[in-house]
């Protein structure tokens, strides 16, 4: 399909604008004026309208079919909170009016929503204090180190590094060295599939500034050994970092303050139900215990005795501004929404279902492919394709051949503490008759690698566009569409 | 209500599957001790009871005062068909790109994108997203000092305060050295600037317009950085590029940016764009995620992710940048703006701000007392002088249903008097107007 600049039309007009109403022309002052093309489109409303709706008939979302990506959560990402996000009196909000002399008073609804949203996280996560401002859970990650560096600041502790795991998201390194920190990483003991924490109680010592985990892990295993973790890295002045990508799994089974954790992040687009919108924009909110509440990033919403909230800048010790305002906020909203709707009950359902899902379709399967730690999983399990391999069929093969039978690939080649793994995660929107049919097509590709291991080598065929030549996009560095006789 | 679609009959099948008698069964692994000490969150309401309490709420907010108010923010009109074309669900329910043959729609629609970012810039390279203006400014930064391998940052104060506040807070930590230098008449002041770069400098930052709308050509600052090795970042308005010349024609090293200006509502502050664009020299050092163009095995066009290895997911520790989740559907809708209003709408657009500020400025210049700071050119923003504090003046107007403006001496002592002003295409004479009314009888009060 061709790119949009090339149905450009010259002198062709999409959406207009008013006339001007106000009296003459103003035009740039010479040195400051463009002097170079623009070349943007030229197209009508229709065309353009029809380029994206060409586009997005060659994306896979959601709403199109099951996509068991695991560690990303993608359940179904309910209507209404998109509605609710769209009211005039959220989406026109300018975010400086709370902040002019008596424009407090005229986003009371607005702040509601964040004083009640961190309230409910603080509940959620067993957390004392929240903030909304991150803007994605490495964000949130980044955050959470910043806050845990300024909280050693504040104690003259000379800390150096942070421990992660083995089979952690690649944020948690680059997130905790961007904050100023050098990493390690903990071998995950390939038995019990954990932490390992005579590994752990070697290597932690006073240059610890803290350890970051997430739980369940990436091998979807609860780890109950989190107390001792915490009491050997608070002999250390270490605080405990909760990455929260796992969390759909543990609502309200286990929330990360009661296993001692310090500081969490939460990914409102993965647990809370709001849209990944093919990459963003997400939220990931940080809650902290009463310890680092003073690090908090500012601005912070307070609850005044008449019922009003405010804004509160006067956080000496804080680490600052991480985002221009409050966060994402309508990505905020739409979580706010989600919890408002399930309740307790409803949250609790979805750890339940999510974990139910995840463990009939990984009984379903272990027949067929190795799972390198067969015990009860949470949310999501990791399966290998180490038998396929020995007929040549890798983990990319499957996810490809899962393609052409209409399902999104789960994760592959993570974590990468498992070869040729594949991370599979349901959640708890999908129905058992869609878990039978993935379950059928991966039992089908299973037998198939054995049969005929040759027929991979086509896949995907109903596609769009079949395997791509990521060499080739590297060597020749096409970003942007380059002007036509140019 | 939590779209769960078991019924009790099969909830049972599949735990008999997974050999487990109940579901509190496969949570054994959660020791007794650890499970929640309470868990009070309200119990559930339907969509319409849910619905109403927020519509409640929004009521509540006063979305409707007339907007003056922009310092960085813009109330831009967006075409309705922005909303239909980002409310098609197979963009926004997808995850990131990593299956490209699942993917081609928001693949190729982020490197039109790009493509466009690069146009309206007039740079080689943009990246498919960052959170917002103040993040990439803070990126740009750090990619300066790998690439330089220096760390001091030089600052214009013409840069948003807010941006410069991001900045502190997130190099806190690191041992990095910033210098903040003071405007003059409102533009860069190159003197100080020049006076404060030194050989450990990595990067000059400016912006274009500056935080006071003033317009400006840093053509020679980009000169003088690079004789010194020095690379120039300059944060833009992208609706301004339409008429101002871009960062791409002063030969600036790192161009980023707010792109909520395109097509994005202002939300109470997110989700917004944060845009960056270099040369294609600096694209290794680059943070996000980038789309390339590519073909097939049949050698069909097609678009995938590409040097990953810049990313955390690959490089961990060393990446250029900790982003993964970045604001894909912001950069669609930016995307689908631009290529709606077309090339001469954007110019439209533009020229309407244009116009419409000189228009006020004009207006308001003839209320005694106020005083319209004019030593430097402007776009659509502008700094009031008036007699009397700007923070209870705006207090004031809000009264009178106007978000005003900025007072500035939240961020410039000694600007305690000065208010910034913006005006976009969806203000009319008449709302100027009204505007001017209302300012004169507020500073009579």
């Amino acid at each position: 399909m061709s790119v949009i600049y090339d149905k450009s039309v010259p002198g062709r007009r999409g959406v207009r604008l008013p006339r001007s109403d106000v009296p003459g022309h103003t035009a740039i002052p010479e040195p400051y004026r463009r002097r170079s093309a623009l070349n943007l489109c030229e197209l009508s409303e229709l065309d353009v309208v029809r380029h994206f709706t060409a586009l997005s008939r060659k994306n896979f979302g959601v709403d199109t079919g099951f996509y068991p990506l695991g560690s990303c959560t993608m359940k179904y990402n309910p209507k209404f909170t998109e509605k609710i996000a769209q009211l005039d009196g959220f989406s026109s909000l300018h975010p400086l009016l709370p902040q002019l002399r008596r424009g407090g008073m005229l986003t009371q609804g607005a702040l509601a929503v964040l004083y009640e949203l961190e309230s409910m996280l603080c509940e959620i996560c067993g957390m004392d204090a929240f903030t909304l401002h991150p803007m994605a859970g490495a964000h949130g990650e980044l955050t959470g180190m910043m806050i845990i560096a300024a909280y050693h600041h504040d104690k003259e502790n000379n800390k150096t590094e942070v421990l992660i795991p083995d089979e952690s998201h690649g944020t948690n390194p680059s997130s905790a060295a961007i904050a100023g920190y050098s990493t390690r990483p903990v071998p995950t003991n390939r038995k019990t599939g954990v932490l390992d924490l005579e590994a752990l109680k070697d290597m932690i010592g006073d240059q610890t500034a803290a350890v970051m985990l997430t739980n369940p892990n990436t091998l979807g295993i609860f780890n109950a050994q989190i107390r001792e973790i915490a009491d050997l890295a608070h002999k250390h002045d270490a605080l405990l970092y909760y990455d929260g990508a796992n969390l759909n799994a543990i609502l309200g089974k286990f929330r990360p303050g009661d296993g001692d954790f310090d500081v969490v992040h939460v990914n409102l687009h993965k647990t809370f139900g709001t849209p990944h919108g093919g990459g963003g924009p997400g939220a990931g909110p940080v809650g902290v215990k009463k310890h680092l509440v003073d690090f908090l990033p500012i601005s912070r919403v307070v609850k005044r005795s008449d019922g009003t909230h405010a804004l509160d800048y006067d956080y000496p010790k804080s680490i600052g501004y991480i985002a221009p305002f409050y966060g994402n906020f309508s990505v905020c909203l739409k979580a706010y929404a989600y919890i408002l709707n399930l309740g307790a009950e409803g949250l609790s359902q979805v750890a339940e279902n999510a974990v139910l899902n995840a463990n009939y379709a990984m009984h379903c399967l272990k027949d067929d492919f190795e799972v390198p730690c067969l015990r009860t999983c949470m949310h999501e399990f990791v399966i290998s394709a180490s038998r396929q391999a020995e007929n040549g069929i890798r983990a990319l093969d499957i996810a490809k051949a899962l393609i052409d039978r209409g399902f999104h690939p789960p994760t592959v080649y993570f974590p990468l503490i498992v070869k040729e793994s594949m991370m599979v995660e349901p959640t708890e929107t999908e129905s058992k008759e869609t878990l039978d049919a993935f379950v059928g097509a991966m039992k089908d590709i299973a037998r198939q690698s054995r049969e005929s291991s040759e027929s991979f080598a086509g896949a995907p065929q109903s596609t769009p566009v079949g395997r791509l030549d990521e060499t080739r996009a590297a060597r020749q560095m096409d970003f942007a569409y380059a002007l036509s006789g140019a | 209500m939590s779209f769960i679609p078991h019924t009790p009959a099969q909830q049972k099948q599949m735990l008999d599957i997974c050999g487990v008698k109940d579901i509190d069964a496969l949570f054994a692994d959660i020791p007794e001790g650890l499970r929640p000490k309470s868990f009070n969150i309200p119990a559930g309401r339907s969509e319409l009871e849910v619905h109403a309490s927020l519509e409640n709420l929004a009521g509540q907010n006063y979305s409707h005062l007339v907007r003056f108010v922009g310092a960085g923010f813009y109330d831009h009109f967006i075409p309705a068909a922005v909303d239909a074309i980002a409310s098609r669900s197979e963009f926004y329910t997808a995850y990131t790109p990593y299956q490209p043959e699942l993917s081609q729609g928001t693949l190729q629609a982020i490197y039109e994108y790009q493509t466009a970012m690069c146009r309206l810039t007039g740079m080689e390279v943009a990246n498919a997203s960052l959170y917002d203006g103040g993040t990439a400014l803070y990126e740009a930064c750090q990619m300066a000092v790998h690439a330089t391998g220096r760390t001091r940052i030089v600052i214009d104060g013409g840069v948003n305060p807010i941006y410069r506040k991001m900045i502190h807070s997130y190099t806190a930590n690191l041992s990095l050295d910033l210098c903040e230098v003071g405007v003059s008449h409102g533009q860069s002041d190159r003197k100080k600037l020049f006076d404060a770069i030194d050989e450990q400098t990595a990067a000059v930052l400016v912006q274009n317009p500056n935080f006071f709308g003033v317009i400006d050509d840093h053509s020679d600052i980009a000169k003088r950085c690079h004789d010194l090795g020095i690379l120039a970042v300059q944060s833009v308005y992208p609706v301004a590029m339409a008429l101002l010349k871009p960062p791409g024609d002063m030969d600036i090293d790192i161009a980023t940016g707010e792109g909520q200006s395109l097509g994005i509502p202002l939300s109470f502050g997110g989700p917004y764009l944060g845009f960056m664009a270099t040369k294609k020299k600096f694209v290794r050092k680059m943070p996000g995620r980038l789309v390339g163009r590519t073909v097939d095995s049949a050698g069909r066009e097609g678009f995938v992710l590409t040097l990953q290895a810049r990313e955390q997911h690959i490089r961990r520790e060393k990446a250029t940048s900790n982003i993964c989740t970045n604001e894909a559907l912001c950069a669609l809708r930016a995307h689908a703006y631009l290529s709606l209003v077309g090339e001469q709408g954007i110019k439209e657009v533009a020229q309407l701000c244009l116009d419409k500020a000189r228009y006020a400025k004009e207006r308001f210049k003839s209320i005694p007392g106020v005083e319209v700071m004019e030593a430097s050119p402007t776009f659509n923003e502008f700094t009031l002088r008036l007699p009397m504090d700007a923070g209870e003046f705006a207090g004031r107007m809000i009264e009178r249903g106007f978000a005003a403006g900025f007072p500035l001496g939240r961020y410039y002592p000694g600007m305690e008097n000065y208010l910034l002003m913006a005006v976009t295409e969806k203000r009319s004479k008449h709302d100027i107007g009204r505007m001017a009314e209302a300012l004169e009888d507020a500073l009579c009060q």
